[in-house]
């Protein structure tokens, strides 16, 4: 569903980075998220239990919960599988990781980057088992119908690992969105789904002589 | 509410103080269960059902007097008939159980929802099944495994020691059934006093081991229990060592959900500072998005 064989050289010079199907899924897991983002914050802390409100109150909130958690388990994992390929690790990567820090402040750039860069792929690395982790862990703590299963000391560290689980998966969907914005034009690249070659060749010149056949 | 607020003393999910006491005389109540005197008639559990309005299920026979065969949410006391052998001798243990109402409750530490679970001054631990939202969080965080989900609602459900007859002067329902005098209540002072005093006769009648059931580890009880095999708590069905599970303790520590908070705060924090000093990140002489290019 996505990778580089969806990616191509439009006739007008642009490319298609993510593919009709990969931004629709990727923005109604943006949107699952963001509703159980808020709807666990009211459940972790009585800060945010305001938050309830949004949905409906505490009831409705407690019932729609684990049903949008499968519903995200249910969009990420085809999701996430179509991008393995791009998310393999590379040595390229650990020189990355090892310039992270100057990457950020503008002071190193990469001219070997592939479709994803180390970041994009830590990411992917990470969410991958986070969200598995968060899926079982919401499974055994889910009322009223798998949780009397379990006995309370496995519902107990079940309770600890999905707030812990959750609070990494906030996190990096936070470190992601603000890599988004920073990035500029990659947020027009997931929702209009096209970049400029210049853009492909700055950012991703491993990505851009794949599609294009021209050397960065 | 105005009045009643005044007498809680702890709130579920609340993190800043209890409503300050401006009645201030409110004495700690306790119920106090003598086993040995306890016969089983059960008549302890058809008060609680007549005067709360509660009928479970017919259920079956199951090879004991024990019925129905647990707690649930329209069964909030139950007797409990343990067959066991102490000391090389088959004991026929009667046990009474619901909730001990803890000096420190789990069920109100795990509780997401404020004001869902209550303490009231007088001890008593109460669900406000109004604000309940279902988790199950309380029956996780329970060292006893009382409280019972209702499915038909989603709430949860427990032995409010009939706070609403003790608010008005009144005994608890159970105890005014008990023909035994195996139950008795008051003030906690009094209880523990005549709990000594039972203590002192078992003694003399041979029941060496007898002890008062008030677990330190949730802060006392204010259930409590004269034990005739003290030193066998188990046999009863009881914890030996009942505490807030340090998992629990963890997961709803305020310090550790306060740093989560935090450090999420700090992310956004962080970002805006790091946007401030350097700026997007843009493809050398065009512009990001707002090129010719970018616009097609």
């Amino acid at each position: 569903m996505s990778g580089r064989d969806e990616d191509f050289l439009l006739p007008d010079g642009r490319i298609v980075r993510h593919g009709n199907r990969e931004r629709i899924v990727h923005w109604a897991i943006a949107i699952v998220f963001i509703f159980l983002f808020l709807s666990g914050l009211a459940m972790f802390s009585p800060f945010f239990f305001w938050l309830s409100a949004l949905f409906g109150g505490g009831q409705l909130m407690r019932l729609l919960h684990p049903f949008c958690g499968v519903a995200l388990v249910l969009l990420f994992s085809p999701y996430a599988f179509g991008l393995r390929r791009d998310n393999r690790w590379t040595p390229a990567d650990a020189n990355w990781v090892r310039n992270m820090f100057r990457y950020m402040n503008k002071s190193a750039h990469f001219t070997d980057t592939g479709k994803y860069n180390a970041g994009q792929k830590l990411m992917y690395w990470s969410m991958v088992p986070i969200i598995a982790l968060l899926f079982l862990s919401g499974i055994v703590l889910w009322q009223p119908y798998f949780a009397p299963a379990f006995q309370a000391p496995v519902r107990r560290a079940a309770g600890l690992l999905h707030a812990i689980t959750a609070f990494v998966m906030f996190v990096g969907i936070g470190v992601h969105w603000y890599a988004a914005y920073w990035t500029k034009g990659s947020i027009r690249a997931m929702v209009r789904g096209t970049v400029t070659q210049a853009w492909a060749r700055f950012h991703h010149p491993g990505w851009y002589r794949d599609v294009t056949g021209k050397n960065p | 509410m105005a009045l009643e607020t005044q007498d809680i003393q702890a709130r579920s999910a609340t993190t800043t103080s209890s409503p300050p006491s401006a009645r201030h005389f409110q004495p700690e109540v306790s119920k106090l269960i003598d086993l040995s005197r306890c016969i089983g008639c059960k008549a302890c559990q058809s008060a609680c059902m007549e005067w709360n309005n509660l009928r479970d299920a017919v259920g079956s026979f199951g090879g004991a007097y024990t019925n129905p065969p647990d707690l649930s949410d329209q069964s909030w006391t139950v007797m409990k008939f343990h067959e066991t052998d102490i000391d090389g001798q088959f004991a026929w243990l009667i046990f009474k159980d619901g909730c001990l109402h803890c000096s420190e409750p789990g069920c109100l530490k795990a509780c997401p929802s404020p004001g869902a679970i209550v303490q009231y001054a007088n001890g008593i631990v109460d669900f406000q099944q109004d604000l309940c939202i279902g988790c199950g969080y309380c029956i996780s965080g329970c060292p006893f495994n009382i409280p019972r989900l209702r499915r038909e609602d989603s709430r949860v459900y427990k032995c409010t020691l009939c706070s609403d007859r003790v608010a008005v002067g009144l005994e608890p329902a159970c105890i005014k059934s008990c023909p035994t005098q195996a139950l008795s209540f008051g003030s906690r002072a009094d209880m523990l006093f005549q709990a000594e005093h039972r203590l002192t006769d078992l003694h003399e009648r041979g029941f060496s081991q007898a002890a008062v059931y008030n677990p330190p580890g949730v802060g006392g009880t204010h259930v409590l229990f004269v034990l005739p095999h003290g030193d066998k708590p188990e046999a009863y069905g009881l914890p030996r060592d009942p505490q807030i599970a340090p998992l629990l303790a963890l997961w709803r520590s305020t310090v550790a959900r306060s740093l989560g908070v935090f450090t999420m705060f700090s992310v956004l924090v962080a970002g805006i500072l790091h946007y401030m000093r350097h700026g997007p990140l843009e493809v050398p002489g065009e512009g990001g998005e707002g090129t010719k290019e970018g616009q097609k």
